[in-house]
C-alpha cells in the first residue's frame, strides 16, 4: 500500500555537489515552511567541492517535530552513483522520483514503492541550449514537478523566486518559467502522491535560520568587537556570518568606520592567542573553530584559565578524531574542551540546542566571559551549525547592558581601592583587574601564565600556589549559578526513568519522549544546557534509579564529566550512543530506550 | 629642633621630562638575568628611550613571549601593564591587545629563539599585517633560559660553548622583515647604546610594524670563541650604516651635523629622523637597495647596523581595516548592541 500522509513525511534529495541543487532545494523547503507547515532540513554533504554525493533530507511535520525522523518517503533520485542505496533507503510503500529522460533497467527499481518518473533532461535540453542553464534550470523543473505531485500551490514558488532573484530581477521570468515547465509537465503526465502539504498555520512568528549565522548575530548583540579565526568546516560560516552582521550594523553610516576588527589568522594559534590579547586589553573578542583547532588552542586556552583572561570560542562540532570526518555532526569534543590544557584546568561549555539558542548564548558568553574573566565555550555542532533550522524568533531586552565584570577604574583605585590583580575581594573567586592604560601611578600588574601571588607577583611558594588553584575552583562554582540551567520535561506519569541530553539531540529526543509515552513507557528528560553541572542536574540523577545519557559521540563524553564532576555512580548512567555522522533520529533514541526498557523494566515498573 | 632640608637631587637623569617623569619612573624591577647579560643593556636603553621621548609609562603596554628576553619586560616600565604571554605566541596576543585599543603604545619584546624558532610564523604575521608596534628581538644566537642550545639565528659554523659546531644555516631576521614587508627596519648592538637609544625612540614613534634586531650576546652560554654573537665578534665586525637622531616637533634641535653627510626623514607624526650617514650613498628608503646591500655585507663578514629601512607613510592594521578612532575597548552597550528594533526586522527577513 503506499503511504498516504498530510503534512508529515520525509523527502530526501540525492544529488551531486557543485551541480547547483542547493538553491532549488532550499526554496523546496522554504514553499513548505510558506504554506504554514513545520520542516526541519538536513544537509548531508562530503568533504568536497565537486561531484561527489550530496544529500539534503527534509523532514515535513505538522506536528512540529523538528528532529530527524529517521527513514525516507520519497526519494527524489537525481544521482546515478548513488542509486542502489538511495532506492534501499525508501519506506516500504514510499514513492521514488527520478529523472526518465534515460531508461533505467527494471532490477532497478523495488516492487514495493511507487515509481514516478519524469524526463527532466529531454524536457531540458529542447528548452535550453547552454549547459549551464540545463544543469540549473533542471533543478528548479524538478521542484515543478515535486509542488505538483505534493499539492504546493504555485503562487507560493512564485513568489519565493521573485524574493529570491530580487537584486537580479531579469532571472526572476526565466526561473518562473521553468519552475512552470515541470508544473505543467506533472499536470499532464502524472498523479498527485500519497503524501501531500496542505496550507496550514503552524509555522507562527518562527524564523528559519543556521545555528552559525545565529551564533554570528548573537555575538553582535553580546557586544565582540574582535573576531580572529582560522577556516575550518563546519565553523568558517559563523566567521562569515559576523563579518555579514557587522557591515550591516555596526559600520558608522557617516564616518564609515566599522566598529569590530575581523582578522583572518594565519592558524588557530594565532586567532585565539588574538583573542587572548585583545581580552586582556578589554575588548570582547572571540574565535571560531572545530576540533582540530582545538587541540592547537590547548597552550593559549590554558594561559587564558591561569592568567584569567576573557575569550570565547564557538566549537562546532564535527566527525573527530584527527581529521574524521570534517562535514559530518558529532558531539565528540566536549572533554577535550572541559579540560582543555595541561595542569588542573576547567572550562565553561555553554550547550545550546538550536539557532535560538545559538544566538542567545551567544550573546551570553561574552558577559560570562567578563564575568568570570576566562574562556567560555559555545559548542555547536555541524548539524545544528550548518543547517537552517525551524526556531524561535530571537529576542532582545532593550533595558540589558553589556556586563564587563568587575573592573577596576582610575576613579576607584583614586579613591584607594586596594587593588590586588589575584585577590578574592568578595568571595566568589572573581577578582578585580584594570585595564592597560588606565592610571598613570596605581593599578598596572604584570600578566603572566607561571604562578604569583594575589598582587601578581611572581611566587613558586607553594601556598600562594595553592591558594589560587583553590580560587579558581571557587570561580567555577560561581560559574554553576550563572550558567543556563538544566530544562526538565516531565514525563506523562512519575517514573523512576530518566534521560539526559543536551545541543542538537534536543529536537529528536522530544519527539522519541512522545513516542515512547505512546508505548507507555515513561522518562523525565533534562536538558543539560551547560557545565559546569548546576546542582539541579545531579537532584534529577538521585530522583532517578536509572539515566539513560543520550550523546553524539563514541565515547560517553557527557556521561564522563558527570562521574568526574558529580562522583555519579556509572551503573546509574546508561550511555545512549549514536556517532556515524548523520545526526540523530528520534526512530534511535525510541528503539534504544524501548530495548534498554523492555519487559524486565517495565515489570520493575508496575511493581 | 633642627630641621634639615631633603638634599636636593642634582642627578641630571633625575629631572623630570617635559610629562614630569624623572628616569627611575620607567625603571622596574630589579633583574633577575646573569650579571652582564645583553638584555639588561636593552632594559636600559628603552627606560631612556621612554625617558627622552616624553611617554607616559601607563600608555605603554609591553608584550613577550618566554625565554630569558621575554622576560625582561617586568624589569623595565613598571608603571606599564606588561604580558609574558607563552613561548613564541606574543606577536598574535600583542595584535589582539593593538586592536581592542588602538590608544596605546605597543612595544613587543622576544628572543631569537622566541621568534626565529617557534615563533617565526607569528612574527611574520604580525610584521606584514602592519601592526603599529615596536618589535625588539634580543638576539643572543643561543636559548639562553634553557641553557645553550642552537637557534635559529646561531650563525653556520659558529660554536657553542660545549664546542659543537652549527650546521645550520640561520635566519636573518632583519633580511626576512625587510621581505616581509616592515616599514621600519633597525639592527642594533646591546653594547652599542648610542645608536641603540635613537632607534628605539625613531621605532616607538614609527606607526605600523617597526622591526629591531638587537644582538645581545649571552655572557653565560654565548659569549666564547667561535660565537658569531659574542660582544667581541660583534664589536670587530659591525659596520653602521649610519647614526640617528630623534628629533620631535616641540624640542630643540641639538643634533650634530658635522660629521658626514646628513639625510632628514620625516614620518607621519612630525617626528623627523635625521641620519648621520657613515656608508656612502646608503638610502634607508629603498627597500629593494637595503635587502641587497645587507646579503652582500653578509658575505663580507659584517653585521650591518643602523636603521636599515623606512617608510615614513607608513598605515597601519587598522587603517587597513577600517576601524574605528574611538578604542575598541571604550565602545558601550548603545555603540555594540544594535537593539531590539533592528532585531525584529531581522526575524522578518528570515521567515
Ligand atoms: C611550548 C614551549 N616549549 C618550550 C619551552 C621552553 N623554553 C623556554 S624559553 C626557551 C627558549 C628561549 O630562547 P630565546 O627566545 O632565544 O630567549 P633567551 O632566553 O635566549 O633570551 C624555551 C625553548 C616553553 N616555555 N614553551
Ligand atoms: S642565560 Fe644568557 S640570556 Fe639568559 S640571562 Fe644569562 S646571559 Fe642573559
Amino acid at each position: 500500500m503506499p503511504i498516504t500522509a498530510v503534512n508529515d513525511f520525509v523527502v530526501k534529495f540525492a544529488n551531486v555537489n557543485g551541480s547547483g541543487s542547493a538553491s532549488a532545494n532550499g526554496l523546496f523547503v522554504k514553499s513548505i515552511l510558506r504554506s504554514g507547515v513545520p520542516v526541519a532540513a538536513r544537509n548531508i554533504f562530503p568533504s568536497n567541492i565537486q561531484g561527489l554525493p550530496t544529500w539534503y533530507e527534509v523532514r515535513v511535520s505538522g506536528e512540529g517535530w523538528m528532529g530527524r525522523r529517521g527513514g525516507v518517503d520519497l526519494m527524489v533520485a537525481m544521482n546515478p552513483q548513488t542509486w542502489d542505496k538511495d532506492v534501499a533507503e525508501i519506506e516500504p510503500g514510499g514513492y521514488l522520483f527520478y529523472d526518465s529522460t534515460r531508461p533505467m533497467p527494471a532490477d532497478k527499481f523495488r516492487s514495493d514503492i511507487t515509481v514516478i518518473g519524469a524526463p527532466l533532461q529531454r524536457i531540458c535540453n529542447t528548452a535550453y541550449s547552454d549547459p549551464r542553464q540545463r544543469q540549473l534550470f533542471k533543478n528548479i523543473i524538478y521542484i515543478g514537478v515535486l509542488a505538483y505531485l505534493l499539492g504546493i500551490e504555485n503562487t507560493v514558488i512564485e513568489t519565493l523566486l521573485a524574493e529570491q532573484f530580487a537584486t537580479k530581477p531579469k532571472l526572476i521570468p526565466a526561473n518562473i518559467e521553468a519552475f512552470h515547465m515541470g508544473v505543467t509537465y506533472a499536470r499532464e503526465n502524472l498523479k498527485p502522491l500519497g503524501l501531500q502539504v496542505k496550507t496550514a498555520d503552524a509555522v507562527g512568528d518562527r524564523i528559519f535560520i543556521e545555528g552559525n549565522d545565529a551564533a554570528g548575530l548573537g555575538a553582535v548583540y553580546g557586544g565582540a568587537t574582535v573576531c580572529a579565526w582560522y577556516p575550518i568546516t563546519p565553523s568558517t560560516s559563523l566567521a562569515e556570518s559576523f563579518t555579514n552582521w557587522c557591515q550591516k550594523l555596526r559600520v558608522d553610516k557617516e564616518t564609515g568606520e566599522s566598529k569590530f576588527a575581523i582578522v583572518q589568522a594565519e592558524d588557530e594559534i594565532a586567532s585565539i592567542g588574538m583573542v587572548v590579547g585583545a581580552g586582556w586589553n578589554g575588548a570582547r573578542a572571540f574565535t571560531c573553530t572545530s576540533g582540530p583547532g582545538i587541540s592547537l588552542m590547548q597552550e593559549f586556552i590554558g594561559l587564558s584559565y591561569f592568567a584569567e583572561i576573557p575569550a570565547v570560542i564557538f566549537d562546532v562540532q564535527r566527525g573527530g578524531p584527527s581529521t574524521g570526518m570534517p562535514t559530518r555532526t558529532q558531539q565528540s569534543d566536549i572533554l577535550s574542551a572541559a579540560y582543555a590544557s595541561h595542569g588542573d584546568t576547567k572550562h565553561v561549555l555553554l550547550l545550546p540546542r538550536d539557532p535560538g539558542e545559538c544566538f542567545e548564548f551567544g550573546a551570553m558568553a561574552f558577559d560570562l566571559a567578563d564575568r568570570l574573566q576566562t574562556t567560555i565555550f559555545v559548542m555547536l555542532d555541524l548539524d545544528m551549525g550548518m543547517n537552517e533550522w525551524l526556531t524561535e524568533p530571537f529576542k532582545w531586552d532593550d533595558a540589558k547592558q553589556l556586563d564587563r565584570g568587575k573592573i577596576m577604574t582610575a576613579e576607584m583605585l583614586d579613591a584607594g581601592r586596594d587593588f590586588g590583580r589575584y585577590l578574592d575581594v568578595d568571595g566568589d573567586g572573581v577578582p578585580f583587574r584594570t585595564y592597560p592604560g588606565t592610571h598613570p601611578s596605581k593599578g598596572a600588574y604584570f600578566t603572566r601564565g607561571t604562578s604569583r601571588d594575589r598582587y601578581a607577583r611572581y611566587s613558586e611558594e607553594g601556598a600562594v600556589y595553592v591558594d589560587n588553584m583553590e580560587r579558581l575552583l571557587r570561580k567555577f562554582e560561581t560559574a554553576k549559578s550563572l550558567v543556563p540551567q538544566p530544562i526538565e520535561a516531565k514525563a506523562g506519569k512519575p517514573t523512576r526513568f530518566g534521560v539526559i541530553h543536551y545541543g542538537s539531540t534536543g529536537p529528536a529526543m522530544d519527539e522519541a519522549m512522545a513516542a515512547l509515552e505512546a508505548q507507555g513507557l515513561y522518562v523525565d528528560a533534562l536538558r543539560i544546557r551547560a557545565f559546569p553541572f548546576p546542582g539541579e542536574v545531579f537532584d534529577f540523577i538521585e530522583r532517578h534509579d536509572l539515566v539513560f545519557v543520550i550523546e553524539q559521540n563514541r565515547d560517553a563524553q557527557l556521561r564522563t564529566l558527570l562521574m568526574a564532576e558529580g562522583g555519579v555512580d556509572p551503573a546509574r548512567l546508561v550511555k545512549i550512543l549514536h556517532y556515524e555522522g548523520a545526526p540523530i533520529t528520534a526512530r534511535f533514541i525510541t528503539k534504544e530506550i524501548t530495548a534498554l526498557m523492555g519487559a524486565p523494566v517495565q515489570s520493575e515498573m508496575a511493581k | 629642633m633642627t630641621y634639615i632640608a631633603k638634599p636636593k637631587f642634582a642627578h641630571p637623569s633625575l629631572q623630570p621630562n617635559a610629562v614630569g617623569y624623572t628616569r627611575r619612573d620607567y625603571e622596574g624591577r630589579v633583574s633577575t638575568l646573569c650579571a652582564g647579560c645583553g638584555h639588561d643593556s636593552i632594559s636600559a636603553a628603552i627606560v631612556q628611550a621612554c625617558f627622552e621621548l616624553d611617554l607616559e609609562p601607563h600608555r605603554l603596554a609591553k608584550l613577550s613571549g618566554i625565554g630569558c628576553s621575554s622576560k625582561t619586560p617586568d624589569y623595565f616600565l613598571g608603571a606599564s601593564h606588561g604580558f609574558n604571554t607563552v613561548h613564541g605566541r606574543m606577536p598574535s596576543v600583542l595584535t589582539g591587545a593593538n586592536l581592542a585599543n588602538r590608544s596605546l603604545v605597543y612595544l613587543g619584546v622576544s628572543g631569537d629563539g622566541d621568534s626565529a624558532s617557534i615563533g617565526l610564523g607569528q612574527f611574520a604575521h604580525s610584521i606584514r599585517r602592519g601592526v603599529n608596534m615596536t618589535y625588539i628581538v634580543e638576539n643572543n644566537g643561543v636559548y639562553g633560559l634553557t641553557k645553550g642550545q642552537f637557534s635559529a639565528t646561531s650563525d653556520k659554523g659558529s660554536k657553542s660553548k660545549k664546542g659543537v659546531v652549527n650546521h645550520d644555516s640561520a635566519i636573518d631576521m632583519v633580511s626576512l622583515a625587510l621581505q616581509l614587508g616592515a616599514t621600519f627596519v633597525a639592527r642594533s648592538f646591546s653594547g652599542d647604546k648610542a645608536q641603540l637609544v635613537p632607534l628605539i625612540k625613531a621605532a616607538l614613534r614609527h606607526k605600523g610594524a617597526a622591526f629591531i634586531d638587537t644582538i645581545s650576546p649571552c655572557i653565560a652560554f654565548n659569549n666564547h670563541a667561535g660565537s658569531t654573537k659574542s660582544f667581541d665578534w660583534v664589536r670587530e665586525h659591525n659596520e653602521a650604516v649610519n647614526r640617528l637622531d630623534v628629533m620631535i616637533g616641540r624640542s630643540p634641535i641639538t643634533a650634530d651635523y658635522s660629521e658626514g653627510s646628513t639625510v632628514q626623514v620625516e614620518q607621519h607624526d612630525g617626528t623627523v629622523l635625521t641620519l648621520r650617514k657613515l656608508a656612502a650613498d646608503y638610502d634607508p628608503t629603498d627597500r629593494i637597495r637595503a635587502m641587497g646591500f645587507l646579503q652582500e655585507r653578509a658575505a663580507a663578514g659584517e653585521v650591518v647596523t643602523g636603521l636599515l629601512y623606512v617608510d615614513p607613510e607608513a598605515e597601519d592594521l587598522h587603517d587597513a581595516l577600517g576601524t574605528t578612532r574611538t578604542p575598541l575597548n571604550e565602545l558601550n552597550t548603545a555603540d555594540l548592541t544594535p537593539g531590539s528594533a533592528a532585531l525584529s526586522d531581522i526575524n522578518a527577513s528570515l521567515r
